[in-house]
């Protein structure tokens, strides 16, 4: 199914919460969505007949300083074909709907994210730190972040 | 995962002896982990109840160092130690990537050699990952064949490039420098021999009966679960599904050559178990040694550096370039502003995937066997943590 068709679905059941679509003359095509609404499109782009994305080869944090975002590369093992789907939270408030319910790999990868950006998934059942210490202040993946001068006494850039 | 009933405990007078839940912490430093991975381990007597994972401590932030580059080549260095086993496979993945960021077309020639050193190294890989999956269950003489045999692979990579585990010999656009001349004879004579090695470790160790026995029924991973968790390589073909990024999703000219996709069986218990995790990996060499003489048979000539760009400066937008490694899939995500710099690069490390299955795979069996699984995951700490 090319890029343009799973849009038209995905258009067709959630409307206005499309906010952005590029799907040609892009390396790959994504599908911009409300933050809000992610979760209920993951479980429809999995169960869905037409689309059955159920592979999430990756999910990337990303800080468009001022915003963050989230980028979701969804792989269909049925129909072999892809789809990206992005979403954008501001910093201040980095709330998003967890898909680990819809794909068990979103749990490390979403610890990851909050881990390096601070985001914060609503209904993740652990969300901790991976692999920073669990005292680490800050999340460093943030182009604002400033490394710390002192880290438990000792100094950080030697 | 085998159901182990727990029976209760009682003195000769009769009395039940209570048991309790204990914590083991197996790690950083153990030598079954195969690296510094600590797993915290709830353990009723010998029965594994959960395996808690704790990462992170080979953490380089490759990441952040990505951001602070002044090019795109010098990210090449960094991926290689991301997966020191595999450094070849993490340049493919890495360029594969940034070509399509920069929609750049390679000769032919590229292609080809480049596909002959992501399999060398895929051999190179699976012969420690076998090798030493064998001496965590008690057989340490397949690793000394492998150990032998890999060193021949290495030779064949400091030939080409000089280095030995870190090659920074894959570039955008092309290769750093041609194969030298002996490179063809030396790779033939390697395939030739190799072949006779591989064909007395699997008879000595894959259908070994104690190495049966250990493995077998252990740590069953079953098709619906890998595909949730998104494990791929020899995880996900190990539980029975057909796919390779090679010839289902093409980022080179694999589809040149024949050759065959190894999915386990289940021959010797349930399909995903430990036993065709690892038989998977040893059939997917043969295989590797196909690509590769069908691959010397017709390397195209050709200039390797001619696609190789002076100055790299993409246009804004992003790319998610993936290949098949050893590990599984293998995959950038690289963010691009209109910069010399990459504004992000994320790295789908297949072992940090692999390794987040561990929990629902163990639960139930015994504390022996969970070193079984951590062996046949094939984890390589540096790309987990990155």
């Amino acid at each position: 199914m090319t890029a343009q068709e799973i849009h038209d679905i995905l258009k067709s059941q959630f409307g206005d919460a499309i906010l952005e679509a590029k799907l040609e003359n892009v390396p790959d095509p994504f599908i911009k969505i409300q933050t809000e609404k992610i979760k209920e499109a993951a479980e429809f782009t999995k169960s869905d007949e037409r689309l059955q994305f159920d592979y999430l080869m990756c999910l990337s944090g990303v800080d468009y300083k001022g915003k963050l975002g989230i980028t979701y590369h969804l792989y269909s093992m049925t129909h072999r074909h892809k789809i990206v789907l992005k979403i954008e939270v501001p910093t201040e408030t980095p709330n998003v709907p967890s898909v680990e319910s819809v794909w068990k790999t979103a749990n490390w990868h979403e610890r990851e994210a909050f881990d390096l950006f601070g985001f914060n998934f609503i209904d993740h059942p652990d969300q901790r730190r991976i692999l920073l210490p669990d005292d680490w202040e800050g999340h460093p993946l943030r182009k604002d972040y400033q490394t710390p001068e002192f880290y438990n006494g000792m100094k950080v850039p030697y | 995962m085998i159901e182990t009933p727990i029976q209760a405990i009682k003195t000769s007078t009769g009395r039940i002896l209570r048991t309790e839940e204990m914590v083991v912490n197996m790690g950083p430093q153990h030598p079954s982990t195969h690296g510094v991975l600590r797993l915290e381990v709830v353990l009723d007597g010998e029965i594994v109840v959960d395996v808690i994972p704790h990462l992170g401590y080979l953490h380089r932030c490759f990441e952040k160092h990505c951001e602070h580059m002044t090019s795109y080549q010098q990210v090449i260095p960094y991926v290689d130690r991301m997966d020191y086993v595999a450094a070849m496979t993490n340049e493919h993945a890495f360029v594969v990537a940034a070509e399509k960021l920069l929609k750049i077309e390679v000769p032919e020639r590229v292609h080809y050699i480049r596909i002959i050193m992501a399999e060398l190294q895929r051999i190179a890989s699976h012969l420690i990952a076998i090798g030493t999956f064998g001496i965590d269950m008690g057989a340490f003489t397949p690793f000394l064949y492998y150990f032998r045999d890999r060193e021949k692979i290495l030779e064949l990579f400091e030939m080409t490039c000089g280095a030995r585990l870190l090659y920074n010999y894959i570039w955008i656009g092309g290769l750093s420098h041609d194969i030298p001349p002996q490179f063809v004879e030396k790779t033939k004579e390697f395939c030739t021999d190799f072949k006779k090695t591989l064909k007395e470790v699997n008879d000595l160790l894959n259908y070994n009966e104690i190495f049966i026995k250990r493995t077998a029924n252990v740590g069953i991973l079953p098709k619906d679960l890998a595909i949730n968790y998104a494990c791929s390589g020899p995880m996900l073909r190990g539980s029975g599904v057909d796919f390779d990024l090679r010839r289902d999703d093409p980022y080179t000219l694999y589809n040149k050559f024949e050759w065959d996709v190894i999915v386990g069986k289940g021959e010797m218990g349930t399909v995903g178990d430990v036993w065709d995790r690892n038989i998977v990996r040893q059939r997917e060499m043969w295989e590797s040694l196909r690509i590769i003489e069908q691959a010397i048979a017709t390397l195209p000539e050709g200039d390797v550096q001619k696609a190789v760009p002076k100055r790299i400066r993409p246009v804004p937008g992003d790319a998610y370039g993936r290949v098949e490694g050893p590990r599984g899939e293998l995959g950038f995500y690289i963010v691009a502003e209109d910069s010399v710099t990459p504004y992000r690069i994320k790295a789908r490390a297949p072992a940090f995937v692999n390794l987040s299955v561990i929990n629902a795979i163990s639960k139930g069996a015994m504390l022996a066997d969970l070193v079984a699984i951590i062996g046949s995951i094939d984890i390589v700490l540096g790309e987990v943590d990155r």
